[in-house]
């Protein structure tokens, strides 16, 4: 395999404008359809990972503030929103989608500002299915008769709801279009790297006249978070991040009567069969892992590869991974951006140095990092064993561990060998094969010769240690709503 | 890379054929088209597009194919190809001109001593339907009367009832015919339904011993694609790494605008990589093409688009 062309075709920088983004020096909470000073007095600084440079203050929300939050929100529930009809909520979500989709291009700027991913994921990517999941869910707010829980269900009420840093307004959309559908209010707190795309929802709550109460923004970190899913006054909480904090959070929640979704970490495994369409494997290989930094809870973190394809697989992905791009996140063609924090990228750095020390071998490209900002290269491991770390905890990085197996049945054992159930993948050309993996292995979205592959319609969520509950489609909606009696 | 693509006996039968060109990986159609459009969001601004352009013109197989093609228009564009702008000799030279065989003693002859080479197409062109010593005549005319490059068309009927070796015995064959003169075999991706006989094809059509793979004669809709050149650049790609022969690659047939030729570069270089970034290995088979180019071209070192009429007509 040659190597890139530069000399002869170097693409030159193509940087997407900061111009669209007008960020405000300081940003308060949003309640009761304002913006409000944090009573804690407190703040907290955002910054842009690719460089270090800070974007803006934030409030840190407090006690007094998320109690405040949530009594606006079981107002709005009980005066206007619980009451409406279906078809009146739907308008107000038709009119929130369409306004996400006008100003999608400073949301696709500003969320990689904050998080560090390319700007055409948030732009091709993001963007696009925030838009979607708002109409997908504005469609069902009048037909939820129709969503298999008896003739006329109820709305739960209050929802708590605490998304991660990695898709920071697309898990907005997964919580709150559905929570609206049916007819509950919420309060949201999005992640302390990652708070600035949820605060221009707010001004789109606005923008839209969503009636005050309706949605309600919390910033902070994990104190505020503990207020918002301990707060008696929460009806129901959807948390989605790391295993150890939805542990805590179903130990505080246990014996409240209130409802939980958890949707939390996986150790996805991509298994490709030697009769795979090999140049498709490895692209989808490349997005399972590297896609977002692979800051993806569904990521497909395991490359289980048949050892009569391992070799050639291996060459290919190599080849391909050599001609990744990264940098600068702004600029187009940039295929993999930055890590989102620093403290994530210490948790990627040990995770890999534990990998080389088990006796795994690390081969990445010849690749420059920046010199300001969290970077780590993409990264394969192969010669990895189900007993190394980096086969069974989550590196939530552009790391990929490789083992091979030899037969269907040795892939299905290995595959499901986890305390995750996530995500697979499976390649192979040979459809019976396909079903008889599909139909064994222990995960809650499996892609056929595909991967990383999202839609408002589909339900996502996990087996074991990857949570409960579901999100998107009709199955997602049932956590929002209460079966007609 | 491994064992399945290394060449065949060329003692070959249709059953060693058959088992070589289906033991190919597959093609996942999605997946290739997913890549495809993927590669075309690439950005190529500035001093990128200006290298990039450049490289357009001078990979160019300036084309007339038509039953109405007259010496003068030959002439013509021929004049165009050695100095595609009048006002600027900083534009570099498109790489050949492509014409029937009839008309390659004219091109041969207004061509002579530019560089630019003359391309004819051959054998049938674009239906293939003729005897084999037809196509061979036609072939070897063409070369006798100066063509440096014959684009040949397959058999596309004998190819999809599974009759490969006639395919490959026939290309091997014309090139047999072309002595010295390089050979560019047509697949008329257009015709063959599926990914997965387009990289057959391409592999056949190499291992009889094209010197290039071409998508499409033009006159069959869909002609070039980015998919069906990205599987094309795989093919070439894989086996050049399994024998160290570069065999090119020709889009034809569509390709019309600065844009859509970008496109085509970008998947040059990340799907095959630096060593098919010259004339010699990838060529576009075009016509109006040309002219949007330099429109381009102007545009990015002016500020401003001059308007149709300070290009020549073809």
């Amino acid at each position: 395999m040659e190597r890139q062309a530069d000399g002869i075709f170097e693409y030159a920088p193509a940087p997407e404008s900061r111009a669209v983004v007008r960020l405000r020096p300081a940003y308060e909470l949003f309640i009761d359809g304002e913006f409000v000073p944090a009573k804690s007095g407190e703040h907290m600084t955002t910054a842009n990972p690719a460089d270090e440079e800070p974007l803006a203050q934030v409030s840190v929300a407090g006690e007094t503030d998320v109690d405040r939050a949530v009594t606006a929100a079981r107002r709005a529930f009980e005066g206007v929103w619980g009451a409406m009809s279906g078809a009146e909520r739907g308008k107000y979500l038709f009119r929130i989608a369409r306004i996400l989709q006008e100003r999608a291009r400073e949301l696709a700027v500003l969320e990689t500002l904050d998080n560090g991913k390319p700007i055409k994921e948030t732009r091709d990517v993001d963007l696009p299915l925030v838009a979607a999941h708002f109409f997908y869910h504005a469609g069902w707010a009048d037909k939820l008769d129709h969503a298999g829980m008896g003739p006329a269900p109820r709305p739960v009420g209050v929802a708590a709801q605490v998304i991660p840093w990695n898709f920071p307004l697309l898990m907005l959309a997964w919580k709150i279009a559905p929570a609206l559908a049916a007819g509950n209010t919420v309060v949201l707190k999005p992640a302390e790297t990652t708070p600035l795309s949820a605060l221009v929802f707010a001004e789109i709550c606005q923008e839209a006249e969503l009636p005050p109460g309706v949605v309600n923004i919390v910033t902070g970190a994990g104190e505020t978070g503990r207020a918002l899913v301990g707060h008696p006054g929460a009806d129901k909480v959807a948390f989605t991040g790391s295993t150890a904090v939805g542990r805590e959070i179903a130990r505080t929640v246990a014996g409240t009567g209130k409802r939980l979704t958890l949707e939390l970490g996986g150790k996805g495994a991509n298994i490709v069969y030697d009769d795979a369409a090999l140049d498709q494997a490895v692209e989808g290989i490349v997005s399972g892992i590297f896609f977002n930094q692979g800051h993806v809870c569904c990521a497909g973190s395991r490359l289980l590869v048949q050892e009569s394809a391992a070799e050639e697989l291996l060459a290919r992905l190599r080849a391909r991974i050599e001609r990744l791009r990264l940098g600068d996140p702004l600029d187009k063609n940039t295929d993999i951006g930055a890590i989102n924090s620093a403290e994530q990228l210490e948790r990627i750095r040990e995770l890999a140095r534990a990998g080389a020390e088990e006796g795994a071998e690390s081969w990445s490209p010849d690749c420059p990092l920046p010199e300001r900002g969290h970077w780590f290269p993409p990264t394969v491991f192969t010669g990895v064993t189900q007993a190394h770390r980096i086969a069974r905890e989550e590196i939530f990085g552009p790391v990929l561990s490789v083992l091979t197996f030899r037969t269907p049945e040795e892939a299905v054992a290995k595959a499901n060998n986890t305390p995750y159930g996530l995500s697979a993948g499976v390649w192979t050309e040979k459809g019976s094969r396909m079903l008889w993996t599909a139909e064994r292995l222990r995960a809650g979205v499996i892609w056929s010769n595909t991967f990383n592959k999202f839609d408002p319609a589909s339900p996502f969520g996990g087996y074991k240690e990857s949570g409960y509950g579901r999100e998107g489609g009709r199955h997602g909606l049932e956590a929002y709503l209460v079966h007609a009696a | 890379m491994p064992e399945t693509v290394l060449p065949p006996d060329p003692a070959a039968s249709n059953t060693s054929l058959r088992a070589l060109l289906h033991g190919l990986p597959g093609v996942d159609e999605v997946g290739a088209r997913a890549r495809a459009a993927d590669l075309s969001t690439r950005s190529i601004k500035t001093s990128a597009k200006a290298r990039a352009i450049d490289l357009a013109i001078s990979m160019i197989d300036l084309t007339t194919l038509e039953g109405a093609d007259t010496r003068g228009k030959v002439r013509a564009l021929s004049a165009k190809a050695v100095r595609p702008d009048p006002a600027d000799p900083a534009v570099p030279s498109a790489a050949a001109v492509c014409v029937y065989s009839d008309l390659v003693a004219t091109a041969a002859e207004a061509l002579a001593g530019s560089g630019v080479k003359v391309a004819s197409v051959a054998t049938a062109f674009p239906s293939g339907r003729a005897p084999l010593e037809a196509k061979l005549a036609d072939t070897r005319r063409a070369v006798a009367d100066g063509a440096a490059e014959i684009d040949m068309v397959i058999d596309r009927g004998a190819f999809l009832a599974g009759d490969y070796l006639a395919v490959r015995d026939e290309i091997t064959a014309v090139k047999e015919a072309c002595g010295d003169a390089h050979l560019k075999v047509i697949l008329e991706t257009g015709e063959l339904a599926t990914y997965d006989n387009v990289r057959r094809a391409s592999w056949l059509a190499i291992l009889a011993g094209a010197d290039f793979i071409k998508t499409s004669t033009g006159k069959v809709a869909p002609a070039a694609t980015l998919p069906v050149t990205l599987i094309m650049l795989e093919a070439v790609r894989d086996h050049y790494a399994a024998t160290g022969r570069r065999v090119g690659v020709k889009p034809a047939g569509g390709i019309r605008t600065a844009k859509d030729a970008l496109k085509y570069l970008v998947l040059v270089n990340e799907v095959a990589g630096d060593g098919w970034l010259d004339p010699d290995h990838f060529r576009l088979g075009a016509s109006s093409l040309l002219n949007d180019l330099l429109m381009q071209r102007t545009r990015l070192s002016t500020g401003t688009y001059p308007g149709p009429d300070y290009y020549t007509l073809d």
